[in-house]
């Protein structure tokens, strides 16, 4: 599972914690996120490079921006991490890894790894991000992971379409809906199990996956090893990782984490009023359309003159048709070069040469998609913090 | 580079990062360095807390103007939704101290 450079990586960080405090050789140093109590740990796990800690217990690990400014692909030592419950498979073994297919099928399966990797297999490059995402940013404030704009990655994933397994096994008549469990589970067994749903004809619509490659290379253990759901242009809480248990059922699936967790408002733009709660809710579902700059950070010194912008926008699936940016605060806007387009779900680079005048300078970006969603002037607002999408501003000092 | 050669350093490197190609994964985070801080009820909150994470869930919190509500809400979160076993008795201190703490 590890690919080379992390091997020599880890054995280099191997040998430092057998000299020093292992409390400090991990603790490598401090980031201050751009939002009160930002301040965490750069933490170190294996086959991750030096990544944000927001928590230890799961382990939550958010992806430094400046890892956004070095291509369109996130490396998989790079890639975030989100996990609900701290019962870890930190043993599990692949070999004996059965993947589950039950439920109302006329043929229930068990496949083990080498089942699924010998089956035709399918690549698509996808991002994959946090529903809460950027949450720190929110005002008011909400509860929840603390993260700045780093929960999220965009990877060439190969799998199997989840499609071909659910042809496999015969979905019966009647069947609704498509229910996921990972290895992973809660500590006490008073806590509900992490498991999601999708209605049947989006878990067969030929995109959405099962996992076992990322980037060239097994998944990483924290990113959902041997298997994973990948469900592109939706929310990574879809994702599910350690993927071992797929029913179908003829129901609407009702458990806590579709039926009370990752809600958000039925409304228009699915905002409310900052500090209300709603009156209804729906489950979270695609991602609402972003653009970041990527090479310009907030509070940079830059020298008057022609400087060239580059950075990433990214949508549920319809694709970026455009990227503007604006270097005098919003009141002209001048449309960008795109990268090269790796599909639908993926990270789209753009890159735009500015002409800077001195002073204080707020540089923009906003994104438009295909189907003509663009991002808003003012943050939409939620009480769980989900789907933020303003335009994001990067105030600058030119001299 | 030689089959056999990558194989050699793999095994060096396993052994280093204590996992790896054997059979099961045995991935291994490192020490949880983060702990709660010294406070009233100290003992009673990591009686209740820390069974099911660890105390950065708490330290990254956004600061709130009414604390006790937030913290409140948070106690009655852990103990409605996720079926954290808390004692009534320890509650109103579990809320005391993350109020008067964070």
């Amino acid at each position: 599972m590890f690919d080379r450079r992390d091997l020599l990586k880890g054995a280099g960080l191997a040998a430092m914690t057998a000299t020093l405090n292992s409390t400090r050789a991990l603790a490598l140093d401090t980031v201050t996120l751009p939002f009160a109590n930002g301040e965490r740990p750069l933490v170190k796990y294996p086959q991750k490079r030096p990544m944000i800690g927001l928590t230890s217990r799961p382990p939550q690990l958010e992806t430094p921006f400046a890892v956004f400014n070095d291509g369109p692909i996130t490396p998989n030592n790079a890639f975030f991490v989100r996990y609900h419950l701290a019962d870890l498979p930190y043993n599990l073994d692949p070999d004996t890894f059965t993947l589950e297919v039950k439920g109302k099928v006329d043929k229930p399966l068990k496949l083990s790894l080498k089942d699924i990797r010998k089956m035709k297999a399918a690549e698509i490059v996808a991002v994959n991000q946090c529903s809460g995402n950027s949450r720190g940013f929110l005002e008011p404030r909400v509860a929840g992971g603390q993260l700045a704009n780093g929960a999220m990655g965009n990877a060439r994933w190969r799998g199997v379409p989840l499609k071909t397994v659910l042809e496999m096994a015969g979905v019966q008549a009647g069947a609704k809906q498509v229910v996921f469990g990972g290895m992973d589970g809660p500590v006490s067994d008073k806590t509900p199990d992490f498991a999601k749903a999708l209605d049947l004809a989006h878990a067969a619509d030929g995109e959405v996956m099962l996992a076992y490659g990322m980037n060239g290379d097994d998944l990483p253990f924290l990113n959902g090893f041997p298997l994973r759901l990948v469900v592109p242009g939706y929310y990574g809480t879809y994702w599910v990782k350690h993927l071992n248990e797929i029913t179908v059922v003829d129901t609407v699936y009702d458990g806590f984490w579709m039926k009370s967790a990752y809600r958000i408002p039925d409304t228009p733009n699915n905002s409310i009023e900052p500090g209300t709660a709603p009156k209804a809710t729906i489950p979270i579902n695609r991602f609402t359309i972003r653009s970041f700059i990527t090479n310009v950070t907030d509070g940079a010194k830059l020298k008057a003159g022609r400087t060239m912008l580059r950075g990433i926008a990214f949508d549920g699936g319809k694709g970026i048709k455009d990227v503007q940016v604006s270097a005098d605060g919003g009141k002209t806007w001048t449309s960008a070069t795109l990268g090269k387009d790796l599909g639908n779900y993926s990270f789209r680079e753009w890159k735009l040469p500015v002409k800077l005048a001195s002073g204080q300078v707020e540089l923009r970006v906003r994104a438009t998609s295909n189907s003509g969603e663009t991002q808003p002037e003012t943050p939409r607002w939620n009480p769980a913090g989900y789907l933020r999408n303003v335009v994001e501003t990067v105030r600058v000092s030119v001299a | 580079m030689q089959r056999t050669v990558l194989i050699a350093i793999t095994l060096v490197a396993a052994a280093a990062v204590g996992s790896v190609l054997a059979a099961p994964v045995n991935y291994n985070t490192p020490d949880e360095v983060a702990a709660f801080k010294p406070g009233p009820n100290l003992e009673v909150v990591q009686g209740n807390c820390a069974a099911c994470h660890s105390s950065d869930y708490i330290a990254t919190q956004p600061p709130m103007k009414d604390k006790k509500g937030f913290w409140q809400a948070e106690v009655t979160k852990m103990i409605k939704v996720y079926g954290a076993p808390i004692d009534d008795a320890d509650v109103g201190k579990i809320v005391d101290y993350l109020a008067a703490t964070y």
